[in-house]
């Protein structure tokens, strides 16, 4: 397949009016993401993929998501699993802004605790995260104070 | 909030150690201070600890105060599916206080997010003891005249043993001190523990044994090495005596040097080291009763 080819595929996806286009995210994280920032209950019209072709990721996934916008809060709660993702803000078919996803210095739920031996890990508790290092991840937990490194990061 | 909660023993600030050696100083010269009178304190042992439960209970009986509770889970409505959160919300509006420990991990915590009143933490798995670390700062107090300039050894499980930590954390607050720590392999001080000391430049030494050493130490506080701690059993037994402390190694030892251990002791300190003055561990438990009195006093503003 040449790049023109590649690039009129690309066009299947159809574009979006007003709205939000979260790129980059790797595709294991896809329905994680949805998840996390609740599409999964959203009446706006969505379209999604995954195992996309991308320069940065060999396997991207990507969400269109129809008259929504988003706080940094809210997207920054997606950025422990899709640290690289990148939003786009459309109007009028045109993209306005462009955004990152920043590490937040706190996290809340979305994390369970590695420490088998925590509170939130047998009764229905809220996890909650200072977050000692931003790369690679590093969260000490509020409650039995132990830290769930990036590589034991379990997404509730 | 408000609340005095006790969870952790970094939750006091350095001028909040020194109150409770204060208080605890007040305490022993005056047990029997009838500041609990009308009040209700609730004990609630999901596990059993004789020990801690005991000191805490004597301490509320010297304050005049009443006490409610139960000494394991298998006595409390844990056993009829109860959670945690709704134990805790009930009983924070019968008592004053509550006094809990916990075999899981940040129960403690959680449980002062629940509850109305102040909630002391006895101990929640393996993660805080704080009023265990008070006690052994109020005995380092007694025996040193001062938190400065100490030169510290830590003994046995350094790798698992919170009473450690929580003390290396506390004593760090104070002028100069100097620490070794004395374990085997498998069971050394954990990187971040270090790491902690060298941000703040304190010194620090790691020894796989202590006979040579110990005439420096101001304090020996010793800890158990437990066979279950480590995964290959010979290596138990190569290092097993290494970490006992007996009498004939006290000869050289400075004359102010007293050792401490959180006890229950099983066979890390010779029983033949009991009479020798130096050893503390049983006026340490002691002095449990003093600072727990000092702790509830603290956490209902009641001096």
């Amino acid at each position: 397949m040449n790049d023109q080819q590649k690039k009129k595929l690309k066009l299947k996806v159809s574009a979006i009016s007003e709205g939000t286009v979260i790129d980059h995210i790797p595709s294991e994280s896809l329905f994680n993401v949805i998840s996390i920032l609740e599409l999964d209950k959203t009446q706006n019209m969505i379209t999604f993929g995954a195992n996309l072709d991308s320069d940065k990721l060999v396997n991207k996934a990507i969400i269109k998501v129809s008259n929504q916008f988003f706080e940094d809060d809210d997207i920054n709660r997606i950025a422990l699993i899709a640290p690289h993702a990148k939003l786009n803000i459309i109007r009028d078919y045109e993209v306005v802004e462009k955004k990152v996803v920043e590490v937040p210095d706190r996290v809340v739920g979305i994390v369970k605790c590695f420490n088998p031996k925590c509170i939130t890990n047998s009764e229905p508790i809220t996890t909650s995260f200072k977050v000692i290092s931003k790369e690679p991840i590093a969260l000490k937990c509020k409650y039995c104070e132990k830290i769930t490194h990036e590589k034991q990061m379990v997404i509730k | 909030m408000n609340k005095k909660d006790l969870i952790s023993i970094t939750d006091y600030s350095k001028e909040e150690y020194l109150r409770i050696m204060d208080l605890a100083a007040d305490f022993e010269k005056t047990p029997n201070q009838k500041l609990l009178e009308g009040k209700v304190v609730a004990s609630l042992f999901f596990e059993p600890s004789t020990r801690t439960r005991l000191s805490f209970e004597t301490a509320i009986n010297r304050m005049g105060g009443r006490i409610v509770g139960f000494t394991d889970a298998g006595s409390s409505s844990v056993t009829k599916g109860e959670t945690l959160h709704d134990t805790i919300r009930m009983v924070s509006q019968y008592a004053d206080l509550i006094v809990m420990r916990h075999p899981l991990e940040g129960s403690a915590r959680y449980a002062a997010e629940v509850s109305s009143v102040p909630v002391i933490n006895a101990g929640d798995g393996a993660n805080q003891h704080p009023t265990q670390t008070l006690l052994d700062m109020y005995s380092i107090l007694k025996t040193q005249g001062s938190f400065d300039n100490l030169n510290i050894f830590l003994v046995g499980d350094l790798r698992y043993g919170r009473t450690v930590h929580s003390l290396l954390m506390a004593m760090s607050e104070f002028d100069n001190p100097i620490f070794n720590f004395i374990a085997p392999e498998e069971l050394h001080m954990p990187e971040e523990y270090k790491l902690f000391l060298q941000e703040k430049g304190i010194r620090y030494f790691e020894h796989r044994e202590f006979t040579d050493i110990i005439s420096e130490a101001d304090i020996v506080y010793m800890t158990r090495v437990q066979k279950e701690r480590f995964s290959d059993p010979i290596e138990y037994e190569q290092v097993k005596n290494v970490y006992i402390l007996k009498n004939s190694m006290l000869k050289n030892t400075k004359p102010n040097m007293r050792i401490l251990h959180p006890l229950p002791r099983v066979n890390e300190i010779s029983t033949d080291v009991d009479k020798n003055e130096k050893a503390y561990y049983f006026t340490q438990a002691r002095n449990g009763v003093f600072t727990r009195e000092a702790i509830i006093a603290h956490a209902l503003n009641l001096k």
